[in-house]
């Protein structure tokens, strides 16, 4: 812990706006900024050399949420775990509403629309759910933590919002927020031979789970396993998808030279396929650049875990760095063919408000957590609630 | 806070686990993205190069078909039309109804359109409008964004510059059927078309000539981005030079008028066909970008039979025209010589039945030359008894009878020159007398092409075994062709006997006069389409004015000339024309003057002596 300190200097605990926005970790913040510009530079290829009309869009979108990532980040760490139950139950309450919207007859519609703002409560559950379990924990001891019973919350807290978000139907989403939670149960000092257990249940329970699926679902499944047995169907995107990241090569085909990209071959480019334009222009070079980005942030959260004086501070910058990360892995590893479609977009590069909003308001956390990792929070509440 | 520190102990220690655990995933999309493009990156470059380049096919520039004078009979213009291609079309009935405002597309049209697109594959164009003008074509144009799927083209459109003097020759086009596409990725190229009919059929891979290929970037749906190079260009196809001249093809269609009749006329020096001409015909161009329902019911149901090339594929009897062969082989037989004389009373009986001639009252006694001139049957039917059907048709066959000549065109019929052998293997009879009387004056079993009469009368001209051809053939000396198997002195007796036709005295002699022309010989012909009844006979024969046309005889006339050095030969048909010299041989002296004057460009002035002899051809009753 003394390393830790030493690594990110001395500090206070109630410090002035201006000393927070000082102590702020902006490395980080420009590495964010990176990403997206990445992002930004990618629909303008996708669009044929045009900002309009993505990369001028999500551009107004990132200044919003920038700014909204700076304000997370220098409010109190002991607001946000005061807020952490809040939060978890307003996401349960809109996920219920989006629920409700779709039987009504909407179909199988996501979000919500909150004034001028569209909210998709299941993104902003990923975060709410590790703030839950962070609090929950924070008030558990190391014994207390290592009993089966403190289990039975931390379930509900993860499976509620899980298969809710399942039925919606989005595998994709779900499988990040048990993602993000197991994590969180795992850091939390469960014992390990839960996770071992849990691991055995699950895989004896996917034959059984399979007939649950929709039938696109199995098919994703099916396709990701065999893509060249439906080359034209349900194949097509991720057969197309290797052949963009493979033609790219070493260096790829230069900015806006992508074939499979400016020519359409690719699908959902702008969204869940963003990455494989990337790799396409800018090859092998360009791809392993944008994950060295993201494993630098990722990794700036788990040491600032590692270096909070709280254990709420630790469980949330650890657990959102999983979430996020789980994210960045199921997108990248679906469009290299690792893993099957499940219809996750690439948070700050692919077109669309929701993965950025999540993004950046987890990143805000970390940030929050960071600057206050020397705060020491009362197990039983923050102080302020 | 003994407890903190375990807690943080095992907190750190299982972080640790999970930053190992996110560096080895990161690592292995980083070790997939490398296998997927350093490892495998070849292959995978491959595959989008197959995905983005497609070989395109650019359609050759078709070969025109030319007259003896370089004419156009046959040739390619500048065509604006509109394609659509359903795939990219969204709703294509509202795309159709847009495009329809601005082409006129009635509702057949539409739904024409709509079944067509219906049967083939998405992909493929079909052709909405062609031959439009550059004032739509620009609308169409202006309209482009508000009509998906809809591509303006401008092509090349097969034009028939002399329509329909020349359409059973030339023929025409059509685009390839749904079972053809299959056979020629060629055949796919929207608004490509094959020859159907005539030459255009015929010399399909001639005039075709070779698809060139370009390599283009397409997208996704098959889009053209752009050109890349390596482009081969199409090899244009042959122009083919006939021997045809179209202004015989002009005159004999304008002396035909509205006759069902043939006329084909040859270069006896060279075997080149100066004229092939069909009538009634038809306008190719009507072809070329549709032919519409009520055209096409017109041409079906006209008796008179448009569609059909009557020189190669109407088979009829040839009538008294076929006396000159008959006479030719008895003397060849030494049956009869220049002195054999045969008494007529106009009536020849055999067993119970009574053979006639067609004058009733009889020639008198008449010798070979005579009987050719008057055309005599009688004389015809005492030779019949003495000459063996075999040897007479053996010495058809020597003129190109009962047998096709090969000039290149679809359909071109044999025609029937009865035998014992014929008749056997037919019917499984014998041969009997009755049917030799019958087939000497060129009636029975007996069955010619116009072609085969022409080529029948260039050998009786020449003696030599002349071979028809469309293509032009240089002139290539007297010998060029073979010589008949016959004895020279035999031959000028029956040509004499064709000279004496046109005198005084002869059948076409009131007919075939051209004051200043060369002389011309020649041979009536009329060919019974009806059987005479006995009762008939007795009440008296009923004259061919007052019969329906469909029971007229047919009308025909051989003719060579000039008799000094014959240069052309012709053969006319005139179906239910009534009389060989009144309605067939004036077109053979038409056609046959006009022919000499082009050769020696001595043509008269348009509408001098020509326009003299259509007026004797108005067709009369029930023909127009």
């Amino acid at each position: 812990m003394r390393g830790a300190s030493r690594m990110f200097g001395p500090s206070r605990v109630n410090k002035s706006l201006w000393q927070r926005l000082r102590g702020l970790s902006w490395s980080m913040v420009l590495v964010n900024v990176l990403i997206a510009c990445i992002g930004f530079a990618i629909l303008y290829s996708v669009a044929g050399g045009s900002l309009d009309p993505w990369a001028s869009t999500q551009m107004k979108r990132f200044g919003i949420l920038f700014v909204a990532m700076i304000v997370i980040a220098v409010v109190d760490i002991r607001v946000w775990m005061a807020l952490s139950y809040p939060a978890w139950f307003a996401c349960l309450i809109m996920l219920l509403a989006v629920e409700i919207a779709g039987a009504v007859g909407m179909g199988g519609q996501r979000w919500l629309d909150i004034g001028p703002m569209r909210v998709q409560p299941s993104e902003l559950m990923k975060i709410a759910v590790v703030m839950a379990l962070a609090r929950y924990f924070h008030g558990r001891d190391f014994y207390q933590s290592r009993r089966l019973t403190s289990l039975i919350i931390p379930a509900m807290l993860i499976l509620i919002p899980a298969s809710l978000v399942v039925i919606q139907p989005d595998l994709g989403t779900s499988i990040t927020i048990v993602g993000g939670g197991v994590a969180i149960l795992f850091l939390a000092g469960l014992p390990a031979w839960i996770f071992w257990s849990a691991g055995i249940a699950v895989a004896a329970a996917v034959p059984v789970g399979w007939q649950f699926l929709h039938d696109y679902q199995k098919n994703r499944v099916l396709t990701f396993l065999n893509p060249e047995s439906d080359p034209l169907g349900a194949g097509y995107q991720i057969t197309q998808s290797k052949i963009a990241l493979g033609s790219g090569g070493l260096t790829g085909k230069g900015f806006l030279e992508g074939t499979q990209s400016q020519l359409n071959f690719l699908p959902e480019m702008k969204t869940d396929f963003i990455y494989t334009v990337l790799a396409e222009e800018f090859g092998l070079v360009g791809g392993i650049i944008l994950l060295g980005l993201y494993m630098v942030v990722l990794t700036y959260g788990l040491l600032t875990g590692i270096g909070s004086r709280s254990q709420y501070g630790r469980l949330l910058a650890v657990g959102l760095s999983c979430t996020l990360y789980f994210y960045v892995l199921i997108n990248v590893g679906m469009v290299m063919g690792l893993l099957p479609v499940v219809g996750v977009p690439l948070p700050m590069v692919s077109y669309g408000g929701s993965a950025m909003m999540t993004w950046l308001i987890a990143y805000g956390l970390i940030l929050s957590a960071a600057l206050h990792r020397h705060v020491n929070l009362a197990p039983k509440g923050s102080g302020l609630a | 806070m003994a407890r903190e520190g375990l807690r943080y102990q095992l907190f750190s220690r299982r972080a640790f686990m999970v930053a190992g655990a996110q560096f080895l995933g990161f690592a292995a999309l980083g070790a997939r993205l490398y296998y997927l493009g350093v490892v495998q990156g070849d292959e995978y470059r491959v595959r989008a190069d197959k995905n983005r380049v497609s070989l395109r096919l650019i359609p050759p520039v078709r070969g025109r078909i030319l007259d003896a004078r370089g004419r156009e009979l046959a040739t390619n213009r500048q065509d604006f039309r509109v394609f659509l291609v359903p795939e990219q079309a969204g709703n294509v009935a509202l795309t159709l109804d847009r495009l329809g405002r601005i082409v006129q597309l009635d509702d057949r049209d539409t739904a024409r359109l709509l079944r067509q697109i219906k049967r083939q594959r998405r992909f493929l164009p079909v052709t909405v409008a062609q031959g439009l003008n550059w004032e739509t074509f620009s609308r169409v144009n202006v309209s482009i964004p508000e009509l998906p799927g809809v591509v303006p083209d401008s092509g090349m459109s097969r034009a028939y510059p002399a329509g329909p003097s020349v359409a059973h020759l030339v023929g025409y086009l059509s685009t390839a059927g749904e079972d053809e596409i299959g056979d020629n990725p060629l055949y796919q190229l929207p608004g490509f078309k094959i020859g159907r009919q005539g030459l255009e059929r015929q010399y399909e891979t001639r005039l075709r000539g070779t698809a060139g290929t370009r390599r283009v970037e397409v997208n996704s749906v098959g889009r053209e981005i752009r050109e890349l190079p390596g482009r081969q260009e199409a090899t244009p196809g042959e122009d083919i030079h006939l021997s045809v001249d179209l202004e015989l093809q002009n005159l004999a269609a304008e002396v035909m008028g509205e006759h069902s009749a043939g006329a084909v006329v040859i270069d006896i020096r060279t075997g080149e066909i100066v004229t092939l001409a069909s009538s009634p015909s038809f306008d190719p161009n009507d072809f070329a970008l549709g032919i519409s329902q009520a055209n096409w019911s017109a041409l079906m149901n006209d008796q008179r039979k448009p569609l059909l090339n009557k020189c190669l594929t109407g088979q009829y009897p040839p009538g008294s025209t076929f006396k000159s062969v008959v006479a030719l082989a008895a003397l060849e037989a030494g049956v009869i010589t220049e002195e054999t004389e045969f008494f007529c009373n106009g009536r020849h009986p055999l067993g119970d039945h009574v053979f006639h001639c067609h004058l009733r009252r009889g020639h008198g006694r008449v010798n070979v030359t005579q009987a050719l001139s008057k055309s005599c049957d009688v004389f015809f039917y005492n030779v019949a008894h003495k000459l063996d059907i075999d040897k007479i048709a053996e010495m058809a066959r020597h003129f190109g009878l009962g047998h096709t000549l090969d000039i290149g065109l679809e359909g071109e019929k044999p025609g029937l020159v009865p035998d014992r052998a014929w008749k056997r293997a037919v019917l499984g009879q014998r041969w009997n007398l009755g049917e030799t009387l019958n087939v000497s004056i060129g009636q029975g079993a007996m069955l010619t092409t116009p072609l085969q009469l022409a080529v029948m009368t260039a050998r009786l001209a020449s003696g030599r075994l002349v071979e028809p051809t469309l293509e032009q053939r240089p002139f290539g000396g007297d010998f060029m062709f073979g010589t008949l198997p016959v004895k020279p002195e035999n031959l000028a007796l029956v040509r004499r006997g064709l000279e004496m036709v046109t005198e005084v005295g002869g059948t076409a002699h009131d007919y075939s006069r051209g004051k200043g022309k060369a002389k011309l010989a020649g041979k009536t012909g009329t060919a019974q389409v009806r059987r005479i009844t006995r009762a008939e006979r007795l009440t008296g024969v009923i004259k061919n004015e007052d019969l329906p046309w469909e029971m007229r005889d047919h009308a025909l006339y051989i003719a060579y000339g000039p008799v000094e050095a014959p240069t052309y030969a012709a053969g006319i048909l005139v179906e239910h024309g009534s009389s060989g010299s009144k309605v067939a041989a004036p077109i053979a002296r038409a056609l046959i003057d006009r022919a000499i004057e082009l050769e020696n460009g001595t043509v008269p002035r348009e509408g001098e002596e020509v326009a003299a002899v259509p007026a004797m051809l108005r067709p009369q009753g029930e023909v127009s």
